[in-house]
């Protein structure tokens, strides 16, 4: 198979989800916001757990825990848009 | 910005996911008559990069971070509405598979996130590009430009969807939300002309595909 440049956009988005240990854990601005002016207490717990907070449970080390997680979420996403687009295209032609 | 589920009441978030599936419906209307052979790479690699990236959060002032949204890139590349579908499954991703979002606020993250952003960005980066001409460095501010104001006008949306739902005053929310966006809308502003700093050095071909 022919190396395209969609292909290596699609190693630079993973080596982006292999740095995702790097990330700050600080708050984010709408959890700042919350903390700050008192509502961040009414947030409620999500109905089920799968990959929650990026990191892949029961994993002891928690930069691989995130990676993986990172690697999964990376790749999903390309498949499910990439079939949407493939979807689209075929149904445009129709 | 990922609404947790919450802080909006049960009437805004249902709202959300009303206009939320319009647009969606509109949005695949919209592209499948326009999707050529270069956007279904682009379309996949697109997201991919947005979720990766938006997990890199970097830091700002205040022990407070931020992180791309994504939604203008993916807008000024390949136009509002393919914007809508690429931030829709990114968003729907990170709702379900990773519990960041909640799931009954899913729409109205949607319509920040994916909608507004993507539309602000968009039309602010047509807008620059239309007054100030299309050289490589105006179309690098134009971007950035457009990115810096769609995460300020999305968390604009928050704060009024924060209020209404009575979690917090708007007078309140509204300067704490668009103080903190104006500063993470700095990064998404660089990260966004940095991309398109990157499309037009190997691809500026695809910097014409923004129709769809």
């Amino acid at each position: 198979m022919k190396f395209k440049w969609w292909h290596g956009a699609l190693i630079f988005a993973l080596l982006l989800a292999v740095l995702s240990p790097l990330a700050s854990s600080f708050p984010d601005g709408l959890e700042r916001v919350a903390e700050n002016k008192g509502f961040i207490e009414t947030a409620r717990e999500a109905l089920f757990n799968l990959i929650p907070d990026y990191v892949f449970p029961g994993i002891a080390n928690e930069a691989g825990a995130t990676i993986l997680a990172a690697i999964i979420g990376t790749l999903l996403i390309f498949g499910i848009t990439y079939g949407l687009a493939r979807l689209l295209k075929a149904k445009g032609e129709a | 910005m990922h609404i947790p589920d919450g802080f909006i009441s049960a009437p805004v978030a249902t709202a959300g996911c009303v206009v939320a599936a319009g647009c969606i419906a509109y949005a695949v209307k919209a592209t499948n008559k326009k999707m050529g052979e270069k956007e279904i790479p682009l379309m996949g690699v697109l997201a991919a990069f947005i979720f990766a990236a938006q997990m890199l959060n970097f830091p700002i002032a205040g022990g407070t971070s931020g992180h791309l949204i994504g939604a203008a890139l993916a807008a000024i590349l390949l136009g509002p509405w393919a914007g809508v579908l690429i931030m829709t499954c990114v968003l729907a991703v990170q709702c379900l598979i990773f519990q960041d979002g909640g799931l009954f606020a899913l729409g109205a993250n949607i319509v920040n996130m994916g909608i507004i952003a993507g539309f602000v960005g968009c039309y602010v980066y047509r807008g620059g590009t239309f007054l100030f001409g299309g050289h490589k460095r105006r179309i690098l501010v134009s971007g950035g430009i457009a990115a810096w104001l769609s995460v300020v006008v999305a968390s604009v949306v928050c704060a009024f969807e924060l209020a209404i739902s009575g979690t917090v005053p708007l007078g309140v929310a509204l300067p704490a939300m668009a103080g903190v966006h104006a500063l993470i809308g700095i990064g998404e502003g660089a990260i966004t002309a940095a991309v398109l700093a990157l499309v037009m050095a190997t691809r500026a071909d695809l910097l014409e595909l923004k129709k769809a």
